[in-house]
């Protein structure tokens, strides 16, 4: 497992490269049009061939990859944070507060995770500038994402509040937020770890999703679900085979992540 | 002991149903461009009318006062009309609400019997290198996006029903056979098998009644995975089911029918989950 958990690394550590060298790799951009070559094959211009509108779609997989790996991370840090403040401040205090904050808990589970997204999605004015929806799609993955991971940590709070060592703690003199901010949360390391990890492949695969039924990042801006979007109109996949690429790219991503966080309870421990 | 089970969970529905009511309803009303109307701007009404519509936006501004007058409404089983198609929304929700059920139903039914097949078996056989294939062929579907897969059902022309179904395959696989493998290891099972029982009686006297506790858990949950699921195949398959009526009020920023969608799916996902946790712990009772 340990030499898988090293091919994932490296293989992240390859596509997070390259994809952040797509200013060098492709210099023309994502949204420059050739529009000699509209829909064309691979050629040795253009490694994937062009899209319906003739932009290059290597150069768009490059920078679609790079918006994925970048924000996907920053989304999971979001709800990362905000699961640890909900969650390991209601394990912490206990009584009424977790009570509330495991009914709230509840009300966002009880929703199947897409309609969330997509209801959160439609308030938001679905035609603004392409930069302000990559924002706004990944904000919103990071804000509804953190309460399956909130209900881990106020159970591993809760679990902690009872050890010894925050006993003796607070025998010594110890309470409040210093309590918390030294003795608890430094020991929720391991699970807000396992949750960081474990959001990632989740978001990006929800930004997939999103794109595809057009709810995600707006055009000309590329990102996955843009660019899976294109096997829409396909009619058989033996005519452009090369429109798998970024759906092959993804599932080999996705699949690191899992890898790289293979045992959870090893990291946990 | 029984009922006073079923109002507590009947009653935490309710309460869970009515403050995400309230919740989607105050998004509703926080939501920009709510107070905008572009019926406003038809030039063809006079300014009677577009007072009469100001003062029915104004009329929602108060937020207890929005709410309190749309749960009255439903509750007279008025769900209001749809702003995009223009039609009441419960004739809406009643034509498509069939199909969506069928769906559903068929996906799950799919889904389970590969989950329980493959994962009995791997939990039975022990085979490393079928353990493997089953594990990688639910790793591999677990990267897929549901999205993807709805095109890829579309692609080679088959149902969505069993797009849902491998959908939720994955999920429930990998529970379900962790579930059965350690099951299987327990030690009255060893000692059963040591004795000389047959493998049915076994799985049927030891295993089942160990794991299905769990394994209705796990099945609570799949319901909402597989209405989840139904956004993306509805909307990529073109069936015309509850999933496609929410991905469409989410194009069209069709909020009323967006939030009783909402609404309708949660009590639905509200009620599985309780109703497996109460099977459950029937069962448990019972072994």
């Amino acid at each position: 497992m340990k030499a898988w958990r090293m091919v994932a690394w490296v293989v992240l550590l390859l596509v997070a490269g390259v994809s952040l060298a797509a200013n060098r790799l492709a210099p023309a951009g994502y949204a420059k049009q050739y529009r000699e070559a509209v829909a064309a094959p691979p050629t040795h211009q253009h490694w994937l061939g062009t899209d319906d509108v003739g932009r290059d779609r290597f150069a768009r997989l490059l920078y679609g990859t790079r918006i994925s790996l970048l924000l996907a991370p920053a989304a999971a840090l979001l709800s990362t944070l905000m699961a640890a403040l909900i969650g390991g401040l209601a394990g912490y205090l206990g009584g009424i507060w977790a009570r509330a904050a495991m009914a709230m808990t509840d009300l966002f589970l009880s929703l199947p995770w897409l309609f969330l997204l997509i209801t959160i999605r439609a308030l938001m004015p679905l035609n603004v500038a392409p930069l302000v929806s990559v924002l706004v799609t990944f904000l919103l993955l990071g804000v509804l994402g953190w309460s399956s991971a909130a209900r881990v940590l106020c159970s591993a709070t809760t679990t902690l509040r009872n050890a010894d060592f925050v006993r003796q703690a607070k025998a010594s003199g110890i309470q409040g937020s210093r309590l918390f901010w030294i003795h608890v949360l430094p020991n929720l390391r391991p699970a807000l770890y396992a949750q960081f990890w474990i959001s990632i492949p989740v978001f990006i695969l929800s930004e997939a999703n999103l794109g595809i039924l057009g709810l995600g990042v707006a055009e000309p801006l590329p990102s996955w679900g843009s660019l899976l979007k294109e096997l829409e109109g396909m009619v058989s996949v033996g005519d452009e085979p090369w429109k798998f690429v970024p759906l092959i790219l993804l599932i080999i991503v996705v699949t690191s992540f899992q890898l790289v966080l293979s045992n959870p309870d090893e990291v946990a421990a | 002991m029984l009922g006073r089970k079923l109002a507590r969970h009947g009653l935490a529905i309710i309460a869970m149903a009515l403050l995400g009511g309230f919740l989607a309803a105050t998004l509703v009303r926080l939501a920009p461009g709510f107070n905008t109307d572009e019926a406003q701007l038809d030039p063809r009404l006079n300014s009677a009318s577009v007072q009469a519509l100001k003062q029915v936006r104004a009329d929602q501004s108060n937020i207890f006062r929005f709410y309190a007058h749309s749960l009255r409404r439903a509750l007279r089983g008025d769900l209001g009309v749809s702003l995009s198609l223009g039609q009441p929304v419960n004739d809406l929700l009643r034509e498509r609400i069939p199909l969506t059920l069928r769906l559903v139903g068929m996906g799950l039914l799919l889904s389970w019997a590969a989950v329980m097949a493959l994962a009995l078996s791997a939990a039975r056989l022990r085979i490393s290198a079928y353990d493997g294939l089953a594990t990688t062929l639910s790793g591999t579907l677990v990267c897929l996006p549901a999205a993807v897969l709805a095109l890829l059902s579309v692609l080679w022309n088959v149902p969505g029903a069993l797009a849902i179904g491998l959908i939720i395959f994955p999920r429930d696989y990998r529970y379900t056979r962790n579930l059965l493998a350690k099951a299987y290891t327990r030690p009255h099972v060893l000692a059963a098998r040591a004795r000389g029982l047959g493998e049915g009686r076994i799985l049927f006297w030891h295993i089942i009644p160990v794991a299905a506790p769990q394994i209705l858990a796990v099945a609570g949950v799949s319901v909402s995975l597989a209405l989840g699921a139904t956004i993306p195949v509805e909307a990529l398959c073109g069936l015309a089911g509850v999933g496609q009526l929410a991905w469409q009020a989410a194009l069209s920023r069709d909020l009323p029918l967006l939030v009783n969608i909402t609404i309708l799916v949660t009590l639905v996902t509200l009620l599985a989950n309780s109703g497996a946790d109460l099977i459950g712990s029937m069962w448990r009772g019972q072994s």
